[in-house]
């Protein structure tokens, strides 16, 4: 899988409750949900969000509650894949369970900024930075996970189990 | 070669040895929701045709957060939670119960369990010595169906904590110092333990506080080895039989090792908008503080309750500072109602709120104005997560809390606070 576009760029600790605010789980529609994801920390963001764009932060992405209604909300932006330096682990988890990809690689952050075109190769973990012309190597996706994503998600995996 | 605790309890389960970074997929012994992140997973289940418990009595769906519910939708996704129970057979802990992890330490936790719950600080149970970690509602789902998950094994980060605390300094100052310390992501992915002379003379409610906050600096859980008080706690609650010593090996393998003395800890706070930014109180003194908040699965004991309670007693909360005390379970309710401690409280100015996840969610029992501080005894300080973007939290011991009320601005409780007034 291929993804390219334009980067949003975030720093460190980027939690679940500027994601999503617990005030906004009185719905689980991914759509509504999308409508406020990051308001509290970037409220253009909506905005200037537009299909297949990429979001670039730096460690410890996703920190906080368990609410999987953050990598939800992200994935219904049209965010096609989130790349951090580091993701906190429940995040880590939710995303592969419902389908967003992520890919922990450290150095982009600290050097992409806000449009800069982005090209991600998740087969390969390679990012590209085509504004700045510059290629970086992420750590490779565990065989377990892989297997989850490529079944679409933690629910038709085991589905998929359960009918064998 | 030994092992931690985290592999102990994760081995029994798959029934061989295992070493950190092994993914392993497991039974678990109990699995929990709660009403944020409860309508999502059950609503999977449906769509998938898997409405099912395989294990129903240890399948507890909490109504917390949202208790008594303040709007419509959130009653709705209270209703998807009954229904389920009904369904299933699964237990409903329904708005008078309290919170998911006091009610999960009190119940349903017990030494050696594998606890999945989708909440963050389902880490909490850990000082039973139960591997229990908190996940999204998808993994808690397919557990609740299966009765199965997958985990990678961790690390394991072991603090060992020596030293006596001083007067005034509880284990919510040192957990708050260790997260400064390693910052929010210092234990990612890694199982904390605590151990050392000063945690083995620490009462349960102490121990829940540290395992609460292992999350706060990325941790996938807080453990204990169950001793001598783990099972005077669980008598207490009238599951003694639920108890059995467990402890890691002593030639276990530890990806780090930090020794901590807690003489000479100060009151600690951490300032907004995370975890991590910490300071003694001392440093933090002086700032207008208009909201307290006592309360929540960090701080919402009957013990952190009595130490509130011993300062308060006799005196009355700054006028220009609102108090809000929430007992974290119907049974530390009853216990502080028998003891004269909700009296303290209201006569000192405070409003007691049902039990319940209470203020510190952002969704109602004490929603922040703008601009507003609040010294909170919970465990997170994010921006917006008192419902309010534009307001400030100071994370806090309730000793700090409750002085902090009566002085109307940060304060560190040892400048005369802890003397018995009337």
């Amino acid at each position: 899988m291929i993804f390219e576009g334009k980067a949003h760029k975030y720093g460190r600790d980027v939690d679940t409750d500027v994601i999503i605010p617990a005030r906004c789980l009185v719905t689980t529609d991914p759509d509504e949900l999308a409508s406020h994801c990051m308001e509290d920390m970037d409220d253009e963001f909506i905005r200037r969000v537009k299909q297949g764009d990429i979001i670039v932060a730096g460690e410890n992405f996703g920190c906080g509650s368990s609410r999987e209604q953050a990598p939800l909300a992200i994935k219904a932006t049209g965010i096609a894949c989130v790349v951090a330096s580091s993701f906190a682990r429940i995040f880590y988890r939710n995303a592969i369970n419902i389908g967003l990809p992520i890919l922990v690689c450290a150095g982009v952050a600290a050097e992409a900024g806000t449009g800069d075109s982005i090209r991600v190769d998740l087969d390969r973990g390679e990012v590209t930075n085509l504004t700045r012309d510059k290629v970086y190597q992420a750590d490779p996706f565990p065989g377990f996970m892989q297997e989850i994503v490529t079944a679409g998600g933690l629910m038709s995996h085991v589905k998929r189990k359960l009918g064998q | 070669m030994g092992s931690t605790l985290a592999e102990k309890i994760i081995a029994e389960h798959v029934g061989r040895d295992v070493a950190p970074g092994e993914i392993v997929v497991t039974g678990v012994d109990v699995t929990a929701l709660q009403d944020g992140t409860g309508p999502l997973a059950l609503q999977q289940l449906e769509e998938l045709d898997m409405v099912r418990a395989v294990n129903p009595g240890r399948t507890i769906l909490f109504m917390d957060h949202a208790a008594p519910s303040p709007r419509k939708e959130l009653s709705n996704a209270h209703q998807v939670l009954r229904s389920f129970a009904r369904a299933t057979g699964a237990v409903a802990s329904d708005i008078n119960e309290g919170v998911c992890h006091q009610r999960l330490v009190e119940s349903y936790a017990s030494p050696g369990d594998i606890l999945i719950g989708a909440d963050s600080h389902t880490c909490t149970s850990g000082a039973l010595a139960a591997f229990a970690t908190g996940m999204g509602s998808t993994d808690v789902a397919i557990g609740i169906a299966t009765g199965r998950t997958w985990l990678k094994v961790p690390e394991t980060l072991r603090v060992v904590v020596s030293g006596e605390f001083s007067q005034g300094v509880c284990a919510k100052d040192l957990m708050l110092h260790l997260i400064g310390e390693l910052g929010a992501d210092g234990a990612t992915y890694m199982a904390m333990e605590f151990t050392g002379p000063a945690v083995e003379r620490m009462n349960m409610s102490e121990r829940f506080t540290l395992a609460n906050m292992a999350v706060e600096a990325g941790g996938k859980t807080g453990l204990f080895a169950a001793d001598a008080t783990t099972r005077a706690y669980l008598e207490e609650q009238g599951r003694g039989e639920d108890y059995r010593q467990l402890g890691p090996d002593p030639d276990a393998a530890y990806t780090l090792t930090l020794n901590v003395d807690v003489d000479g800890l100060e009151p600690t706070v951490a300032a907004p908008h995370t975890v991590d930014n910490t300071m003694t109180a001392a440093a933090a003194a002086g700032r207008q503080v208009q909201q307290v908040f006592i309360g929540s699965c960090t701080n919402g004991r009957i013990e952190d309750l009595r130490i509130a309670a011993s300062i308060l007693r006799g005196r009355e909360r700054h006028p220009h500072t609102r108090l809000i005390v929430t007992p974290a379970s119907r049974r530390v309710y009853l216990q502080a109602a028998a003891e004269g401690l909700l009296k303290d409280f209201v006569e000192a100015g405070a409003i007691v709120t049902g039990t319940g996840c209470g203020a510190c969610v952002g969704v109602h029992g004490g929603v922040l104005g703008d601009g507003e501080v609040c010294v909170s005894t919970q465990n997170r300080n994010f921006h917006g997560r008192m419902g309010n973007v534009k307001s400030y939290i100071y994370l806090a011991s309730p000793a700090t809390a409750a002085a902090t009320a009566i002085a109307g601005e940060i304060v560190d409780p040892r400048e005369g606070y802890l003397e018995p007034q009337g």
